[in-house]
Parts: structure tokens; sequence; C-alpha cells
């Protein structure tokens, strides 16, 4: 009776008569809920099958997730290139895992390589050209959209945000005053507008015969929001840092440019990280609206599957399996975001 | 040196317009989409985001339908090949920005042909190659005959159609009141429907016909036979470049004059061999170089013919009998038959 | 010959001068572009359509339009139920927000994991998810209009939304609401008097059971006395579904409790964070003094944590606003779903309704920061 264990038990769930009526409600309204959850989710699904005869009955229908689960991941993207969206998924894995790795030699250098060259070589992989066979945006769809929606809108949001928090905080009124103008402006409009503006308005206010991909419009309208958003999030990181480093900086007879690069930026970055994340995650989670536009993100081709007269009626599969995929990658996200947090008040002893 | 050279340049180059002027008149006038179309080697042709019968893609990408079939046609009329077509899925709110714009050639959507339409958006329309008219569906047990009986029924439609505006204006005539409720696409209005937020959903009896399929259990649903609109539709493009409108024009009179004077994609080789009729041989090229005219080659018509079929046969295959759909022709029919479509003469 | 260049001030000038040029040119460069593809497109512009009559049929309005009302009158609808459902959502979302905040806290570990679990839950999935479950988990739960739910035969729950009735005369409710607002202003006006009189003798007044009295109890007193004197208009099931009274619809219920549920996911993180910046001091200190828990809480902590919290949720809440134009997603007529859907689709002039869209959204987040900015500046702690 004495173990610790259930001591600790005890301290936390039943410390006092009202805990432990408290204790108990939840656990009644946990039990009520998620049984009838486990029994549609998994105990009365039907896994296997090829259509939907197969699935008699009363829980979720996954064989329709199995028939189209490499739409849901591709799109309409050809059936035999599809091998180049895998290594593009691949590299991108590949890069992620070593530059995590704290001990790579170079590791810096190699970043900044990464992030210029494998976009490139990303949009090559994935569009075509240069031997490979020309696949065009709008046979792309489903997961790997949203991942190049989230990645490409986030290396333009990030210089751009950096380049506009340093913007409001500069010396020349001019400039802090466009910055704040472009920041607030961005930050104050609803996204789904603003994908409309890039979809609609975009084509009427460029020179005739003037194209901008569809799909590069709805990233560079994403590309816009979210680097207010980022511009807000560095600003933190640059307010955080103590005036004297920069003064200490100007005495040395450094210029501009050289303070933000050595001295500024490398340590107001390093702050501002955790909420930077935060701003990926929730550009992360936006990328579902473009399916206003007929762009055909996870969201999207999970709505244009349930309008297949064959799968009609499978609304909560395709929401429950699409949902789950960014449960667990915001989520993973925002832990990663969350231990940095951790490490960098312990850095700072706050 | 260099001055003599650079006035020589510009005397010949004067002369050179001068004598190219007017022998540049009895050519074609310049058309942007048309060159761009053959420079391009595809079509870009703004279509419904999913409509069977009419514009539907299916699991593995591959469009068909009425309007697919004459963006179809386009295609083997302008650049030789059926196949050479690339489809813009628009929603009721995107399609005039894509096509003022120029992301698209043409619009082949199933829109309703309006006057304020015409005149305020800058598009023209070209023909009509579907006549619709609207009505509703119901669920079966609501016991609904006629559409007056809908009184106080709530609608679900697709906002900024003409659906919506139509039954608006149908209720609202006969003192009627009706709740309607506007989704920004169809498929959400037929979903909500089908959940039961609308007691009827509204749209054209060729485009429910097709989208009944996608209730859960169509059986339990009833389209009612009573039409309040008539709604013709077909191919839309933007002002200005009126050969491009000429060709878009043409094509679709070129469909329906093929069943007109019998030619089918099964005979076109024959006919084209071997009739005697003035008409048939001016429209597949062998008289008249008809398609030079419009800067296409003479056998467009052929083309379009063989590899996609006259008007009838589209319609056989798509919406009517040999479809799922299985709407008669009705209006949809020849001038000679009772219905509605025509074309004027291939001379 | 350069040197003038390696004067600050002059380069200062240069280079606020280049980016205003690059600015102008930019900006030029787009309306040229603009109104040079309008005129050759033949495509109608000005702003002379806002007069037009609108013809668009709005189920759900506070604001007594018609179809036959012009568009700008359809723009004022979209904009009170952009402003309805925003108001409603904040009211709920803060009050969600707080109470899961607290319980993250809570000594008891289920509890408090369920709070936490809820958090992660929410914060997790993108938005339209949630109002698209919220919207046909709904209407798959209720009934439809034949087999309504309905509560003392006057308000009825069906799939065509939330039926209650509307009185025919508004006198006598005009004076139940003159009251309540004198009801109010008397509580304020208790609430400072009973402040400054603790503040000068220390003695302590039940502000707050006066306080449920006087905006709680006489309030609906005052209601159902102005509801018994006159008529009302009570829904009926006529053919197909209830007619008369007012309609909540299920567009607003799902919109407004998936925007709730969803921004109080954020709302409790903020809150969790600003109690633990409070010091464990304080609360010590607190309880030392004697002061109930309920007190340390409501005197010690919050006071303390708000000038934390108040700026985070700011933003949410701008962000909830912001947020409601997904309403479009389910049909709910708001600003996005009337004005940049139906009125754009009817008129055309996507240039001009756009930017009408984003000027107002522009203005609503202005004066909420204006709002939050007063608020917090007023209630910001005195250090001493």
């Amino acid at each position: 009776m004495k173990s610790p264990w259930l001591q600790t038990l005890r301290q936390r769930l039943f410390a006092t008569p009202v805990d432990a009526a408290i204790t108990l409600v939840c656990l009644y309204v946990v039990w009520r809920l998620s049984v009838p959850l486990l029994h549609w989710l998994v105990f009365d699904a039907t896994w296997n099958g090829t259509s939907r005869d197969a699935c008699k009955g009363d829980g979720a229908c996954w064989v329709f997730v199995r028939v189209r689960f490499s739409q849901f991941m591709y799109g309409q993207y050809p059936i035999p290139e599809r091998w180049r969206v895998d290594i593009a998924g691949a590299l991108l894995v590949a890069t992620a895992g070593l530059l995590s790795w704290r001990g790579l030699p170079h590791r810096r250098g190699l970043a900044i390589a990464s992030v210029t060259v494998l976009p490139l070589a990303g949009l090559w992989l994935l569009y075509g050209g240069l031997g490979l066979r020309i696949v065009e945006t709008r046979e792309w769809g489903g997961l790997m959209l949203t991942l190049v929606l989230t990645i490409y809108a986030g290396l333009i949001a990030v210089p751009l945000g950096i380049l506009l928090a340093l913007g409001r905080r500069s010396r020349l009124p001019l400039i802090r005053f466009a910055s704040v103008v472009f920041i607030e402006f961005w930050r104050g409009v609803p996204i789904i507008t603003v994908i409309f503006l890039a979809s609609l308005l975009l084509p009427l206010i460029m020179p005739s015969g003037f194209d901008v991909d569809r799909l590069a419009r709805a990233v560079l309208g994403l590309a816009f929001v979210i680097a207010a958003y980022m511009a807000e999030a560095v600003r933190g990181g640059l307010q955080a840092l103590p005036e004297g480093q920069t003064e200490a900086a100007q005495a040395l007879g450094l210029g501009y440019w050289r303070i933000q690069r050595r001295i500024v930026l490398p340590q107001a970055l390093r702050i501002a990280l955790p909420a930077m994340t935060n701003e990926f995650i929730a550009l992360f989670k936006n990328t579902t609206l473009v399916l206003i536009v007929s762009l055909f993100d996870l969201l999207g081709i999970a709505q244009a599957a349930l309008a297949d007269p064959a799968w009609v009626g499978m609304n909560m599969e395709a929401y429950v399996f699409a949902g789950a995929i960014y449960w667990f990658a915001c989520f993973a996200m925002s832990q990663w975001s969350r231990r940095r947090e951790k490490r960098l008040q312990a850095a700072y002893g706050r | 040196m260099k001055f003599y050279g650079l006035a020589a340049a510009a005397a010949c180059s004067i002369a050179g317009s001068l004598i190219a002027g007017p022998a540049m008149a009895q050519t074609l006038a310049p058309s942007e989409t048309l060159d761009a179309v053959k420079a391009r080697g595809h079509i870009e042709c703004g279509v419904h985001l999913g409509l069977p019968g009419f514009s539907f893609a299916n699991d593995k990408g591959e469009w068909s339908g009425l309007d697919v079939d004459y963006c179809k046609s386009l295609a083997a009329a302008v650049l030789g090949d059926a196949t050479k077509v690339k489809y813009t899925p628009t929603s009721v709110q995107q399609r005039w920005p894509v096509l003022q714009s120029k992301q698209v050639d043409l619009l082949a959507r199933n829109t309703t042909i309006t006057f304020s339409r015409n005149a305020t958006l800058g598009v023209n329309f070209q023909g009509i190659n579907f006549y619709e008219g609207q009505t509703f569906v119901v669920r079966t047990k609501a016991k609904v005959t006629a559409v007056k009986d809908l009184a106080d029924a709530t609608v679900c439609v697709a906002a900024g159609s003409t659906e919506e505006k139509t039954a608006a204006d149908w209720f609202r005539e006969r003192n009627l009141k009706i709740t309607i409720i506007n989704f920004q696409k169809n498929d959400d209005a037929i979903s909500a429907y089908d959940q039961g937020r609308c007691d009827a959903y509204t749209a054209g009896l060729g485009a429910l016909a097709g989208q009944r399929i996608k209730f859960k259990n169509p059986a339990e649903h009833q389209i009612l036979t009573e039409v309040i609109s008539n709604d013709p539709q077909g191919p839309t493009t933007r002002w200005g470049d009126e050969r491009w409108q000429l060709v878009v024009r043409w094509v679709l009179n070129a469909q329906i004059a093929a069943e007109a004077l019998g030619v089918t994609s099964k005979n076109v080789d024959e006919m084209k061999a071997k009739s005697t009729n003035s008409e048939v041989r001016r429209l597949l090229g062998v008289e008249g170089k008809f398609g030079e005219m419009m800067g296409l080659s003479n056998d467009w018509a052929y083309n379009l013919i063989k590899q996609v079929g006259n008007y009838g046969e589209s319609y056989e295959r798509t919406v009517g009998m040999g479809s799922a759909l299985k709407l008669k022709r009705g209006s949809n029919e020849l001038w000679t038959k009772g219905g509605l479509l025509f074309t004027p003469p291939f001379q | 010959m350069l040197t003038f260049l390696r004067d600050r001030k002059v380069r200062d000038i240069l280079w606020q001068a280049a980016a205003t040029l690059v600015t102008v040119a930019v900006i030029w460069f787009f309306v040229r572009n603009a109104s040079e593809n309008m005129v050759k497109a033949g495509i109608a512009s000005g702003f002379k359509f806002l007069w037009r009559d609108s013809g668009i049929e709005v189920p759900f309005n506070l604001t007594g339009y018609r179809p036959s009302d012009n568009i700008l009158a359809l723009l004022w609808t979209g904009i009170v139920n952009t402003l309805l459902v925003s108001a409603a959502a904040i009211v709920v979302a803060t009050a969600i927000g707080f109470t899961v905040g607290l319980l993250r806290l809570s000594r008891n570990w289920l509890l408090s994991s369920l709070a936490g679990f809820y958090i992660e839950f929410v914060r997790n999935i993108p938005l339209l998810f949630f109002i698209l479950f919220w919207y046909f988990g709904v209407l798959a739960a209720l009934p439809t209009p034949r087999d309504s739910a309905d509560f003392l035969g006057v308000i009825f729950l069906n799939r065509r939304g939330l039926s209650i009735p509307t009185p025919d005369d508004v006198t006598g409710l005009r004076l139940a609401l003159a009251a309540i607002v004198v009801l109010v202003a008397v509580q304020f006006g208790l609430a400072r008097w009973a402040a400054r009189r603790q503040a000068r003798t220390g003695r302590d007044f039940p502000v707050w059971p006066v306080g449920l009295v006087l905006c709680g109890v006489l309030p609906i007193l005052a209601l159902v006395a102005g509801g018994m004197t006159t008529a009302w208009d009570v829904p009926t099931l006529r053919g197909f579904n209830y007619r008369g009274g007012f309609v909540l619809v299920p567009e607003f219920v799902a919109l407004f409790a998936a925007l709730s549920t969803y921004t109080a996911g954020f709302i409790a993180e903020v809150v969790r964070g600003g109690i633990l910046s409070v010091r464990q001091g304080q609360i010590d200190a607190a309880r030392a003094l004697g002061l109930t828990e309920g007190r340390i809480v409501r005197l010690v902590v919050i006071p303390q944590a708000m000038p934390v919290i108040i700026p985070p949720i700011t933003s949410q809440y701008l962000n909830l606003i912001k947020n409601s134009s997904l309403g479009a997603a389910i049909a709910y007529p708001e600003i996005v779903a009337v004005f940049m859907g139906s009125a754009l689709v009817s008129t055309g002039q996507s240039i001009e309704i756009i930017a009408i869209t984003l000027a107002i959204y522009l203005a609503l987040s202005l004066a909420v920061s204006v709002f939050m900015n007063w608020y917090n500046a007023r209630h910001k702690l005195v250090t001493r």
C-alpha cells in the first residue's frame, strides 16, 4: 500500500474529497466520449476491401482512405512521375534530419547552402524541365501541394519578415513608416481575402500577357501575410537584445548591415525562433484556405474525393484522416518549438 | 558610313511597309488569342468544377462531358488534335476574373447567357450548346409535385448564379415566401441539401440530372418536371479579338451543322470523298477554303467531326440516352425535328 | 568625387528617396496596368454599383435588409453579421479560455491534463476543419422541421435553425431595456463608491452579490414584465418550415461554436502564461493575509496577470474577427460571403469590391486595437 507510485496518484487525484469528485466526473466524461469514438475509429471500422460495398459495419470506412490514399498524397500528379515527389520529400527529410544533428561539421554553411540550393532543386524535381517531363502545377495536389505551399511561402516570408522587422526599427522615418504600413496592412486583413486578392486581382494588375502561375500566386499571397507576422516575431527578438550590443559595435566602427548580420540578427533570431515557428505552424494550417480558389491541397483533395459518386457520404473519414495529418505535423512542430524555448530560457537565465 | 546604312535601312522599311500595308489588309486581322494558342500548342478551357455530363474529371483526372466535348472540338479544329486541351476548373466566383485576365481562352462551363453579364463583364456569348431550364430537386417523401408547392420552403443554391435570382423572382412574383441559402460552390449547396439543411436544391434540369448521383441515396430524391426559366448556355469569350470569337462561334456551328447535314464521325471520310451536297463539301473543306478565312487549316471541321463527332453524337454520349443522365433531346434537338438548335448556313 | 556620400545625412535621404521612388513606381505600375486592362477588357468600373439593386437574398439579417435594397445595404448586413458572430464568439471564447487556462493549472492531474489535451487538440488543427465539422455535425444531430424539438411550445429547434418568438410591439421591451441600462449604471457607480470607501476606511461592501441582483435578477424581471405587455409572433409550422419569429440559422451556430472553441484554446495558453508570470511570493503573501482562494485569484493573481495577458489576447480577438470570414465556407452571410461572394459575382467589379472588403477589415482591426490599448493603459498596474 505504501508504494510511492500509489502515493503520487493519491496526491494528484484524490487529495481532497472535492478533488476525488472532480477526478471521478472527469473519468466518467472521458469514458463516455472515448468508447464510442474508439468503436467508430478502430473496433467497428472496416479496413480491408476495394470498394464501398466492403463497408458494412457501423464504424469508419477506412477502405475509402486506402483506395484514395495516393490521391491524398499526390493529387493528380502523373503516376509515372511520382518518384520525383518522393525524392523531393526524401531530400527534405534527410536535410532536416542532418541539420538538426548539432555535431555536424560546418553546420551553418551547410544550412545556408541547403536553404538556397534545395528549393531550386525541389522546384526542378517537381515541375520538371532540363530533361525531366514538365508537370504543370494544376496537376499538383494533396499533401504534396500543402507542403509546397508551406515551404515556399515560408522561404519567402522569413527573409522578408526579417527585413521588415529591421525596417520597423530603422532610424529613417520613411523606411520605418513604409514597414509599419506594410506589416499592419497584411496583419489586418483575413487570409481568405488575401488569397482572393492574389488569385483574382494579380492577373488584372499585371501587364497583359504576363501570367503568374496559379500556385505561385497563392504562395505569394500567403508569403506576404506570414512575412508580416514573422516581422512581429523577429521584432520581439530584436527588442529583447540590450541596446548596448549595437552601441558597442558602432563604437568599433562597424557598418549598419555588418552589425545586423554579425551581431544583432544571430542573437535576435535565436530568441525569436519559437515565435517564428508558431507563425510557421499558422502558415501550415492556413494553407487549407487555398481550396476557395480551387487549388486542391490536402483538404481540397479530400473534398474533391467526397464529390465522387462512388464515395458519397464519407465526410467523417476524409476529414478525420486529413485532420490527423495536420494535427501530427503541427503538434510535432509546436513541441519542438517549446523545447527550444525552454532551452533558451535556461540559457538566458530567465 | 554608319549613317548611310541607317538611312538605307529606314528607307527600305518605309518602302516595305508601304508595299506590305495594302497586302496586309487583304490577309487576316491579327488574333492575339489564336496566335497564343498555336504557339503554346494547346487550348486553355475554363470548365465547371465538376458537373457530371457537362464537365467532370474522373479519379484519374480525365475530363468528359458536353462542354468538354466542345473544348475538344475546338482543339481539333484549331490544332488538328482533340487531345490538345487543358482544363481549368472554375467556381461560380472565379469564372469571370479567370476569363477576363486571360488565364483561359474561353469558358465552356454551363454559364447562362444574360444581358447584364454581356453588358458589364466584358464577355461575349458565342452561341448556344445547351438549352437549360431551371427546376428543383426535392425529397420524394415531401410530396411536392409543382414548384408552387415549395412555398415556405428553404432552398439551397450556389451564390451569384442565375438560379438564385430566378428562384427568388419566381416566388416573389407569386407572393410566395421562400428562404434561400447561398453557398459558395455548387457542391457545398448539394451536400447541405443532402444533409437536410434545405428542402430543395435548385439548378438546371440537365445539371440536376448529373448532380443527382452526388446524393447519398439518389432514389430518395425527385427532380420536378416543371421548369421555371429558360437558361441558354454556350461557350463564352472576352471582348476583343473578333477573329478568335469567330473561330469559337463557328466551331459550335460546325458541330450543329454536321448533325443537320448528316455527317458523323463514322461517315465523315466517305462524305468528304463522295458527297455532292455543296454545303457538306464547304464544311469539310473540299470546296471554298473556309478554314483559311479564319486562319485555320481547311480540314478544321473534318478534324472535329472525325475526332469528336457531331453535336448529336456528343449529346448522346455525354448527357443523352447513352449516358448516365438519360436526358431527352427536347429543346436541344435540331429545329427541323422540333427543337431549337440551328446554325446559319455555311455559305 | 563622391565624398558627399560619406555624409550620413545625405545617405539617409538618398536611401529614403530611393525607397519612396520604388514604392510609388510599383503602385503606379499596378494602377496603370489595371486601368488599361479593364478598359481593354470592357469591364465596368467605379463605385456606382453600390447603389444598384442587389437582388440577393440574405436569410439571416438583423438590419431589415430586403433583396430590393441596394448593394450598400447588403454590405451593411454583412458587416453586422460579421460583428454579431465575432462579438458573441469573443465573449464565449474568453470565458472558455479563462476556464481552461485555470484548469490547466489545477492541482488535479487528470483535470489539468484534460485541459492540456483540449488545448493541444484545438491549436493544431486548421480552423476550417472545425467549421466544417461543427456545421455538418450540427446539421446531422438536429431533427427535421416536422420532428422539431420544442421548448414550451414557443421555441423550436430543427435543421433550419432555432426559431424564437419576436415581439410585435417593442415599447414595453424598450422600457425594460432602458431600465437595464440604468441598473447597470447604478451597479458601476456602486462599485466605484465601494472601492473608494474600502480604500478610505477599509470597510468591505458586498459588491458582487448586489451586482448579481442589479444586473442579473432585476433585468430578467424587467424583461418578463416588458414581454408580458406585448403580443408575440410565435413561430408556427407552415408547410415545410416554421414561419414567424426570428430564426437563428445553423450556419451562425456552427461558425460561432467553431470560432469560440478554437480561439479558446489559444486564449487558454495566454491565460496560463499570464498567471505563471505572477510571482509565487504574491500568492503566498495573500494567503498569509488570510484571503480565500477565490479572492486570491480575483484580487491578486488576475490583476497582475492582466497586463501580460491583454496584448496577446488582443491579437487573438483580432484573429477571431478575421477568421469569421471563413463563415463563407458554410454560407454564413458575413462580409466575405455576401459582398466578396454574391455581390462580386453579380457585378463583376472585383477590384472595387476587394478594396472595400480589405478597408473594412482594416478599420475593424484598427478599432479593436485602439480599444484594447486604451483598456490596457487604464488597467495597467501602478508599480510602486
